[in-house]
């Protein structure tokens, strides 16, 4: 067996939790450093996964398969493919930036670090999870550090927020669990084998009445997460409250758990049932897309207006992954990235904001330019890599996506491309009144520009954020075998239902007018 | 023609450079920095042309391709250039006219607090412009077309402390989004028609996969038009431009006049042969060229801004260039287009000069009697305004006079009648804008016109060229022997036997109409250029007496016919409000109210179903037991 990259970068953060958990509390110091150190380790033997990956194969990559609990068909199975490679790199390289960002928390630094790290190792575990248990289990573990960060270390409706999360998140997941079970017991009735092996899973010929409301159950858990609307109230809340470094891993890896759901789960598990829900989910896509951006506009608070946004973004996101064609997928899978990035610095150039003036009010900015301008330019990139500005990473993914969805349909892609005024519309809008104007308020006379650390946490984004829009290749040439297979998984299981249906139905309708033949048939 | 690359790498080295060390080097090296790399753009740009010429004239197309930029299944876009008659014709415009203004800036600029900032952008945007001229894609051409809007936006609100300033830039990125939306989807439109976005390979497939007068034809073509629309500033999007004045003048003559608003008219051209598949879109393009035409230049007629009489003066002179291209006469276009740079960016940095010298006054009821302090842009500003008028034989008479033949030829009265009357107020509007600032009786302030000065070297320099230019400019396209035309013919009509039926640009017209047609646009300027003088030397008094008479007519005119007022209440406050209506109706109390009031309802049922948790051992049993009944038989009934 090959050096076990994934599981070490997994758990590393974990283990760095448990070291954490005897180190006194009061130094602070070297608390941040051991976190700092465990998720720098985490990302860099993450590293390989991108260098080492191998083109020519949809099949997982570095799986690693052990038996954990015999009597019930659970192991420990991961790997990688081609679709959740980047999302790994993603988690790994945002809880990063996330811990130097929680730099100046002060209170319970201790407790604090403990949560991220747990939480890191909850998130990478779903995206290489291969067995539907393990991946239960991790979805589940990521989901009470995330609560603790939001109820402890939040804002004044840090409790309200923080329980709606948990309850709304807890919601999609029940139904999720009980999905779960069920495909176990169905694999059981079909193959005769106690197992939660997604790969054999895949294999399962779901009936169409149980594809209907197993994609039900698991479209819940995973549109709660995306969020879509009219599932997407708890998100304005949660980011409001929660602490820049939660609100940076919450829009920035969380937020693509339910889309990864979809792609991973939802399309090759049920791909009758995804097929015959495009009709309603592209329609709340694009309501997502329309009203997300729409109600970004109007907001006063920074956060707010960022999780709108969010909103929108995902929007455009579930489109791509349910046009079912590769440029949408791929778009889809690109934009979860990108998405993280941009919309992760901005949730960080607007804590660095709260920081320094303990506002996220927009009404209480104007002018800041005058005296952040090495601020104002991150900003500017970032505002524009968000709204999707060719030759940056934003514009690949949504181009894509757009691209996509006009193949299968055109009102659709031509109703979403309305996004892409408005999305100019929120965020020049905002920056226009932080940025520009006169400053008047005199309590930003005095803002300091960035320091060191926040450099070192803005630079490389700012710089992946150009490597992505001018030369997406080494990315999306990694998706490319498994995207097209995924697709032909798809759409192969698809046309077998459709088949078997139309053969159904010519059985029905012989049945009925003509018996004798029916009979002389079947014999 | 290899050396293709270097005319981007240079612009965009001065980008890098001065965008991250500009802050410390001292002003004078990073002026020199950035007309450097401009100037040896421009000198890459004439080799190039001179490679070009010397091949066969059916030959000349040549693509350097670079790298993949975005490949997914079937869609690809090649990082690649493309040089042919067209666009080496505007790469020279752009370095060439955008080193003159480069060189300019530097002293109109001198002093400024962001002065490194004011040239990185400036090498930014003729980067993506030439990038946009450039490109062998629709995609790649899309990096420079957003390009430069980025930059007018970042110019525009370059200072940006002034809420107008920051105002401006905003309303001119969004705005030119909603011509980008068109463009968005005729890309993909064009993708999927024909599973290509290379330009060669479409062009040569368009007139094979589509019929004259197709519906997908004619979408292609308006979804197009309405980018070019939004980036061209015509009706309806055209508001932005004259706000966008609020940017300093080099840029004002660069982007907003010379080089990026004509990038819809050459976007047009490019894609010629799919505007010829579709007569119904080239009506479109000519109506609303002539259009806006006549409606900017009537604007013109009653702003007393220097500035803004420029900006819808550009306006309407793109109005012509499209009207040209609706018509099929699309190297008219590019001609009107060429003389165009030179004498509307002679006219912007002469303005520029007065408002140089004068102090920043920009209101021309504030200046007049300016000829003596200024001698040396007077004179050029005067030539500048000669070809504006279409006065032989400056540059822009034979441009003008050439699209109003082809209006009248090819087009209809209609189009002809359009074209000329706006002739006639632009000469009318453009000699006000002289007298008022130049002639009569000086209105300046004292404290102003006690420093009023010629400005320096390197703003006169530009001038001295620029005004050169407008006056040989025109022979480019001298009616008896057209450079112009010879050189662009094979980018015209690529799909040569299918186009329109007089599509193509060999098309002669005779020569005595050609001459009486001169000599009535001609004499169209002097009457405008005549009435002018009348109203405004002769008999000063005359223009308030008019207003007098005519207020109602005025007023609209004057505030430029409540355009933005009608979009503000039309478009921009009801999205607004219902954006408010989304967020504190449907978010807050519809949906989040559904939410919490579940959460009220649990917590309501819990003190009911607290009831049943008692603590006994022997309840719960009872429970279980009731429970594992219901069990089985809802699973017996089930299966």
């Amino acid at each position: 067996m090959n050096f076990p990259i994934l599981t070490i970068a997994t758990f590393l953060p974990l283990m760095g939790a448990i070291w954490l958990l005897f180190i006194n509390k009061g130094k602070e110091e070297k608390i941040r450093r051991i976190a700092l150190v465990t998720a720098i380790g985490s990302f860099i033997i993450s590293l390989p996964l991108f260098f080492n990956f191998n083109l020519n194969t949809h099949e997982f990559q570095f799986v690693e398969k052990v038996p954990w609990i015999k009597e019930f068909g659970i192991s420990y199975y991961v790997g990688i493919d081609g679709i959740s490679l980047f999302l790994f790199l993603l988690t790994s390289f945002l809880t990063l930036i996330s811990i130097l960002a929680s730099w100046t928390i002060k209170d319970r630094i201790k407790e604090y670090m403990i949560s991220m790290l747990v939480l890191e190792t909850g998130m990478l575990g779903v995206f290489i999870s291969l067995d539907l248990f393990l991946f239960f289990v991790f979805w589940e573990v990521m989901l009470i550090p995330m609560y603790l960060l939001i109820g402890v270390w939040g804002g004044p409706r840090r409790v309200y927020a923080a329980i709606k999360f948990f309850i709304y998140t807890m919601a999609g997941s029940v139904l999720m669990l009980v999905a779960i079970i069920s495909l176990y017991f169905m694999n059981y009735k079909a193959t005769g084998e106690y197992t939660f092996d997604l790969v054999k899973i895949y294999e399962l010929d779901i009936p169409m009445g149980a594809q209907f409301w197993l994609f039900l159950a698991f479209f819940f858990a995973f549109a709660i997460k995306v969020p879509m609307f009219p599932f997407h109230t708890w998100l304005p809340d949660a980011h409001v409250e929660a602490p820049t470094a939660a609100s940076v891993i919450l829009a920035g890896v969380l937020l693509k758990m339910g889309t990864y759901g979809f792609v991973r789960f939802s399309l090759p598990l049920f791909p009758y049932a995804s097929h015959q829900f495009v009709p309603i989910i592209a329609w709340l896509a694009i309501v997502g897309i329309i009203y997300g951006a729409l109600v970004a506009m109007v907001q006063e608070d920074l956060k707010k207006l960022v999780a709108y946004s969010s909103v929108s973004h995902l929007g455009f996101v579930m489109l791509g992954i349910f046009v079912f064609n590769i440029q949408g997928m791929e778009g889809g899978i690109l934009m979860m990235v990108n998405h993280g990035l941009s919309t992760g610095a901005l949730f960080l150039l607007v804590g660095m904001l709260y920081e320094r003036r303990h506002t996220r009010m927009i009404a209480d900015f104007g002018g800041l330019t005058k005296v952040m301008p090495i601020f104002a330019v991150f900003f500017m990139i970032i505002t524009l890599s968000s709204v999707g500005l060719p030759g940056m990473n934003g514009f690949v993914g949504e181009f894509l996506v757009l691209v996509g969805t006009f193949k299968s349909n055109i009102l659709y892609a031509t109703l979403a491309t309305t996004g892409v005024i408005l999305a100019v519309c929120y965020m020049l809008w905002m920056f226009k009144r932080v940025m520009f104007n006169k400053l008047t308020n005199p309590e930003n006379q005095k803002l300091k520009d960035l320091n060191k650390r926040e450099w070192a946490i803005l630079l490389p984004i700012a710089i992946l954020v150009f490597w992505i829009g001018i030369y997406p290749k080494p990315l999306i040439s990694r998706m490319d075998a498994s995207v097209n297979h995924l697709l032909t998984q798809v759409d192969e299981k698809y046309k077998l239902t459709l088949n078997r249906l139309e053969k159904d139905k010519i059985k029905y309708a012989m049945k009925d007018e003509l018996p004798e033949l029916a009979q002389y048939q079947e014999d | 023609m290899d050396l293709i690359g270097y005319v981007l790498l240079f612009p965009i080295i001065g980008t890098i450079i001065n965008g991250l060390f500009g802050k410390k080097l001292n002003t004078s090296l990073v002026g020199i920095i950035a007309c450097t790399a401009i100037g040896l753009s421009f000198l890459v740009s004439i080799l190039v042309f001179i490679d070009l010429l010397k091949l066969p004239p059916e030959s000349r197309l040549f693509e350097k391709e670079y790298f993949l930029w975005i490949g997914s299944g079937s869609f690809k876009s090649i990082a690649g250039l493309q040089v042919d008659p067209l666009s080496t014709v505007m790469i020279l415009v752009v370095s060439g006219v955008g080193f003159l203004i480069h060189v300019y800036s530097i002293g109109y600029m001198h002093g400024d607090d962001g002065f490194y900032r004011y040239f990185t952008y400036l090498n930014l945007f003729t980067f993506a412009m030439l990038l946009l001229v450039l490109a062998n894609n629709f995609l790649l051409m899309f990096i420079g077309w957003e390009g430069v809007g980025l930059c007018s936006y970042l110019l525009i609100g370059y200072w940006f402390e002034k809420k107008s300033a920051s105002d401006a830039g905003m309303k001119a990125f969004v705005v030119n989004r909603i011509g980008d939306f068109g463009f968005l989807l005729a890309i993909m439109l064009i993708f999927v028609t024909f599973n290509t976005i290379d330009f060669t390979e479409v062009f040569l497939a368009a007139p094979e996969h589509l019929e004259v007068g197709s519906i997908v034809a004619t979408m292609i073509a308006l979804l197009l038009f309405l980018g070019a629309v939004g980036k061209s500033a015509q009706i309806p999007l055209y508001t932005w431009l004259p706000d966008a004045m609020e940017g300093p003048t080099p840029v004002s003559a660069l982007i907003h006049a010379a080089t990026m608003v004509t990038a819809g008219v050459y976007m047009v051209v490019r894609c010629n042969v799919l505007y010829m598949l579709s007569p119904f879109s080239m009506t479109v393009v000519a109506v609303i060229g002539g259009a806006t035409a006549l409606f900017a230049a009537t604007i013109g007629l009653a702003q007393n801004d220097i500035k803004r009489v420029l900006a819808y003066s550009t306006v309407s002179q793109i109005g012509y260039m499209f009207l040209a291209c609706g018509v099929g006469a699309f190297v008219t276009g590019i001609f009107h287009l060429v003389t165009h740079a030179f004498f509307k960016a002679l006219l912007f940095l002469g303005s520029g000069s007065v408002i140089h010298a004068l102090g920043g006054e920009q209101d021309m009821r504030k200046m007049g009697g300016l000829k003596p302090h200024l001698p040396t842009t007077y004179k050029t500003f005067l030539i500048g305004t000669l070809a504006i008028s279409g006065i032989p034989p400056f540059a822009g008479f034979f441009s003008k006079d050439e699209i109003l033949l082809e209006a009248f030829t090819r087009g209809s009265l209609l189009f002809w009648g359009l074209g000329g009357f706006a002739a006639f107020i632009t000469a009318f509007y453009m000699f006000r804008l002289l007298f008022m600032t130049f002639h009569g009786k000086s209105n300046m302030d004292k404290h102003v016109e006690e420093h009023v000065h010629e400005s320096p070297m390197s703003i006169v320099f530009p001038l001295i060229v620029l005004a050169f230019l407008s006056v040989v400019g025109g022979f480019l396209g001298f009616p008896a022997a057209s450079a112009i035309n010879d050189f662009l013919a094979p980018v015209i009509g690529g799909g040569g036997h299918l186009a329109m039926a007089d599509g193509g640009e060999a098309h002669h017209v005779s020569g005595r109409l050609m001459y009486s047609m001169m000599g009535l646009s001609t004499g169209i300027a002097l009457v405008g250029i005549f009435l002018a003088y009348v109203m405004y030397i002769r008999n000063p008094d005359l223009p308030a007496k008019i207003v007098d008479k005519f207020k109602l007519v005025y007023k609209i005119i004057y505030n430029k016919y409540y355009v933005d007022e009608i979009y503000d209440a039309t478009v921009v406050n009801p999205t607004v409000k219902s954006s408010f209506f989304l967020w504190r109706v449907i978010d807050v109390r519809v949906i989040d109210g559904f939410v919490n009031g579940v959460g009220r309802l649990v917590e309501l049922k819990s003190e009911v179903l607290r009831l049943f948790q008692t603590g006994y051992v022997r309840n719960y049993a009872l429970s279980m037991l009731f429970g594992g009944v219901i069990i089985i038989i809802c699973s017996l009934i089930l299966l």
